[in-house]
């Protein structure tokens, strides 16, 4: 190939000051990549106000449009908590598994949160799922989600034996299990209750009470911007164990340090809105694609603005043209599972 | 491979006609008596009693045997097929898939018979258990345990497909029912079907050995001189068959393709021939006792049998992880 | 200088390695060779830290290799593998400047540039620094992998067969890179080498290590003869005078 007609470099090369490391291939993806993030800006704004503002019966501007817009901003707001949760916590997710066609959504969080909830409608009745609400419930699924989280990877992640597939997939076995009971308490409901379960059951916007923000938002922050913090070090991580370790960084309390700020993520957006599995799988594919660089400090302001982007366009487009809210979250799963299949019959390497 | 979940563990023991085989039968057979004999209709007082008992206990315990037999030998099948330990129509999406033809035929056509349901789910788990091969034909490291991770999320996607169609038509709490193993519903004049699955068995016996030299890839099987793609095709389609079949008449079997062959090689090494009939032997053996157990553990009712076998499955995969994890 | 004191490291059950006592002297390059599966890819890696050892303990210019911190081995010892799989697309000179890490923890400066630029011309990939990894032949990739370990400027260098799947224009070519890098830039080279001529040729010091244990060290002169060869290798061995020093001739 070109080797051939490489020259000896001493004699050849620019001076060295004129070359820099970009995380861009080349200027062009560099200017795309502003452009992208450009765009999504102005559609995530776009759609935000669209949700505020749209369909607003009282004129721009008066009290009774700022009312209404208020009530509906919390909406607005459960939505950026779970774009930065989701986003966030999936992207660090592939990089510290090293695996870009995996979800942390499958790890039980969300077979944790349907089997309590499940549970709480078959022992208690409908009485059940009112008792589950209020800000010390949500902190403690929160608490319990990532209590177990930790302990499996305390259990798994250390020792001579550590293995980062077999805690993922013991994780992943542990939701089918606690699935399997979930799906059994649910056929012995009544239809009534199995129907006002089933509003439980799908990822929505309007399952979030402001009541949790407190929590929610501190949380959700303080976890995305530890992770944002270690961008640098996820980079690293990319180069998979032994390069990671060769470059002076412990991998396995690397990795554990990036598990506990996803386990809290997707325990707050699991908490908050409900299972929404392929979402984080979605966006983060998107984002790679879109991007146009491997640098985490790029993927992730792209991974959570996408995120934002199609959760509020989607909740935008079935409020106001097909009036259907209620299965935004439900098509949202479709189109990621079927990205999800494309990756997978694309992919030609695990 | 240094992941091997494919590496032999212990030399063969000892040749198909073992006389621990006897004992094996023996205690299946004890077990199928049990089964026959339990249950809240006392067959043996009543009047009716000898009639009952051909109408539910009888059909339920060949649907035991049946199904525990099949569902095992299709997990050995595409373990052999695939050169991962970790695979199986649960952990491969093909149940999803199966429960999604199922589900597809009910929608479209509500009155459909037996023939009809079967065949939606054969062809969608045809259809799966293909797309799945197809990945795992491009990807490289197939003993890796990625495989089943990546598998159950293929499933996770197909079963929410499911979920929102069921959603839409309002089948849902129908759909966990249909899905959800039990053999309470078996009685005769309903579980007929389920015979064709012996005749996978039966294939299964003969054809092994091909599944495990095209497990070995396409190349190392061109070069024995076996049609690689006609092999696949036929695995394929035992396994659609099976897990179709199952699936309609019983429901879901969670995990017992996975830990029957595991265990049985755990025990006896990796000896495919002499190990066929354990394998038989030990999926009839685990169905017929968690059956068992979902019959007496709350009688008068009962507990699906899924559900005491995904329970104890997810027990056995994680113990069986955690050994291979040991073992390198 | 690198001292390895009474090594010991078994594992799954057949496998064990040491006792190994072994001086691995400053400057030049040094080769681990042996049979398949005799432990030097497994001694390379505890040396690098990548993998503890049961008993036993390694110095590295002084440095206890189990007790110092990781992040101040990486400024000492640096370490290729064999099988480099990336999930993320990476440039040339992206995945050199990640040899900076250690210094920079992700913060490029003016100086880091300057030495990923001079890794970079140094094995003559000034041309491709701006091409994917993907987009390179193997022999390419396999000098940016070099490269990144070399910006890493620690003064011992570990490489763990580097000239696997290399045909011979390209395995030469690395061997003189290396052989550069160890006169022109002071580094230590520890490498382990399938093919014993390379190491007769390149190499300043030979360790011949076999069954887990070090059979033999020296310089070329001393290993490359009928004897030591045959006996570390297990096969009938001759070594002749070719035209650029002594040649193993084992067919």
């Amino acid at each position: 190939m070109a080797e051939a007609t490489i020259t000896r470099p001493d004699r050849r090369t620019p001076p060295a000051s004129g070359r820099t490391t970009s995380a861009f291939g080349t200027p062009r993806a560099h200017r795309r990549y502003r452009i992208t993030l450009a765009v999504l800006i102005v559609l995530a704004v776009g759609f935000g106000f669209g949700l505020l503002a749209w369909d607003n019966p009282m004129p721009v501007g008066s009290d009774g449009f700022w009312r209404i817009a208020r009530m509906r901003a919390t909406s607005v707001l459960v939505m950026a908590i779970v774009a930065i949760c989701q986003a966030t916590a999936t992207v660090s997710f592939q990089t510290a598994t090293n695996n870009r066609i995996i979800t942390p959504s499958i790890m039980g969080f969300e077979s944790l949160y349907v089997a309590i909830q499940t549970a709480a409608i078959y022992f208690l009745g409908v009485s059940g799922l009112v008792a589950l609400t209020g800000l010390p419930q949500f902190v403690m699924q929160v608490a319990v989600m990532v209590g177990l989280s930790l302990l499996l990877y305390g259990w798994l992640l250390s020792g001579r034996y550590a293995n980062l597939q077999v805690m993922l997939l013991v994780g992943i076995i542990i939701g089918g299990g606690l699935g399997s009971v979930s799906t059994f308490m649910q056929r012995l409901l009544t239809p009534s209750d199995f129907d006002i379960l089933t509003a439980r059951l799908f990822g929505s916007v309007s399952n979030a009470d402001p009541d949790y923000f407190p929590v929610a938002i501190p949380l959700c922050v303080a976890a995305a911007v530890a992770l944002w913090l270690r961008a640098r070090r996820l980079n690293v991580l990319t180069l998979g164990r032994d390069a990671t370790n060769n470059l002076g960084l412990d991998h396995r309390s690397e990795i554990m340090k990036v598990l506990f700020g996803v386990s809290l993520l997707m325990a707050t957006s699991t908490a908050l809105v409900g299972p929404m599995t392929f979402l984080g799988f979605l966006v983060a594919t998107l984002a790679y694609q879109i991007s146009g660089s491997a640098d985490h400090r790029h993927i992730f302001p792209v991974a959570i603005l996408t995120c934002f982007v199609v959760l509020s366009g989607a909740y935008f487009i079935m409020r106001n043209v097909f009036y259907a809210q209620g299965v935004v979250s439900i098509i949202i799963e479709l189109v990621g599972g079927s990205v999800f299949l494309v990756v997978l019959l694309r992919k030609g390497r695990l | 491979m240094t992941t091997t979940p494919t590496a032999p563990r212990r030399p063969p023991t000892r040749g198909l006609l073992d006389p621990r085989l006897l004992i094996g039968v023996g205690v299946v057979g004890a077990l199928l008596v049990v089964s026959l004999l339990t249950g809240e209709y006392d067959v043996v007082g009543a009047s009716d009693g000898g009639e009952m008992f051909a109408i539910t206990r009888v059909p339920r315990t060949i649907a035991l045997v049946l199904a525990g037999a099949a569902m095992s030998m299709c997990g050995l099948v595409m373990q052999l097929l695939t050169q991962n330990r970790f695979v199986e129509p649960t952990t491969t999406g093909t149940t999803e898939w199966a429960g999604l033809g199922l589900l597809g035929v009910m929608v479209v056509f509500p009155g459909a018979g037996i023939a009809a349901r079967m065949g939606g789910a054969v062809l969608a788990a045809f259809i799966g258990t293909m797309v799945f091969f197809a990945f795992l034909r491009r990807v490289s490291l197939k003993s890796s345990l990625i495989v089943p991770i990546v598998g159950i999320m293929f499933g996770a996607v197909v079963g929410s497909v499911s979920t929102f169609v069921a959603l839409q038509t309002d089948m849902l709490q129908n759909l966990g029912i249909w899905f959800a193993g039990s053999f309470t519903s078996v009685l005769r004049g309903q579980y007929e079907a389920l015979w064709i699955v012996a005749a996978i068995v039966v294939v299964v016996f003969i054809v092994a050995d091909r599944f495990t030299v095209a497990g070995l890839g396409e190349e190392i099987a061109t070069n024995v001189g076996l049609n690689y793609d006609r092999v696949i095709l036929l695995g394929t389609g035992l396994i659609a068959i099976a897990t179709g079949v199952v699936t309609v008449v019983v429901g879901n079997l969670p995990f017992l393709g996975l830990i029957v062959p595991n265990v049985v090689s755990m025990f006896r090494g990796d000896d495919l021939r002499s190990n066929l009939p354990w394998v038989c032997l030990l999926g009839i053996a685990i169905v017929t006792l968690c059956d068992l157990i979902g019959r007496t553990i709350i009688a008068p009712f009962e507990v699906p049998v899924s559900l005491i076998l995904g329970v104890v499955g997810a027990v056995v995969f994680i113990a069986l992880l955690l050994r291979q994890r040991r073992h390198g | 200088m690198i001292t390895l004191r009474d090594v010991r490291k078994s594992y799954e059950d057949e496998v064990t390695i040491g006792p190994v006592d072994l001086q691995i002297p400053t400057g030049g390059i040094t080769a681990l060779v042996g049979p398949n599966g005799a432990g030097k890819s497994t001694l390379l890696t505890m040396i690098g830290r990548l993998l503890g050892m049961d008993d036993g303990a390694i110095e590295i210019a002084g440095y206890d290799v189990a007790s110092t911190a990781s992040k101040d081995l990486a400024r000492i010892v640096s370490i290729l593998r064999q099988e480099n799989h990336f999930i993320t697309r990476l440039t040339v000179r992206q995945l050199v400047g990640f040899g900076r890490f250690p210094y920079s923890k992700g913060r490029l400066t003016q100086h880091c540039e300057d030495t990923i630029s001079k890794a970079i011309d140094f094995l003559e990939l000034t041309e491709l620094e701006h091409r994917y990894l993907d987009q390179l032949s193997g022999g390419q990739r396999q000098r940016a992998y070099v490269a990144m370990v070399l910006c890493q400027e620690t003064d011992h260098v570990l490489l763990d067969e580097p000239l696997n799947n290399l045909d011979m224009k390209h395995s030469v070519q690395m061997m003189r890179h290396l052989k550069r890098a160890a006169t022109e830039l002071d580094r230590t080279i520890i490498v382990v080498l399938h093919d014993i001529n390379f190491a007769g040729r390149y190499a300043d010091h030979i360790c011949a290590v076999k069954d887990g244990r070090v059979v033999e060290f020296g310089t070329p002169a001393t290993i490359m003869t009928d004897e030591v060869l045959t006996r570390v290798f297990d096969t009938e061995v001759q070594v002749i005078d070719g035209p650029n020093g002594a040649l193993a001739v084992y067919y």
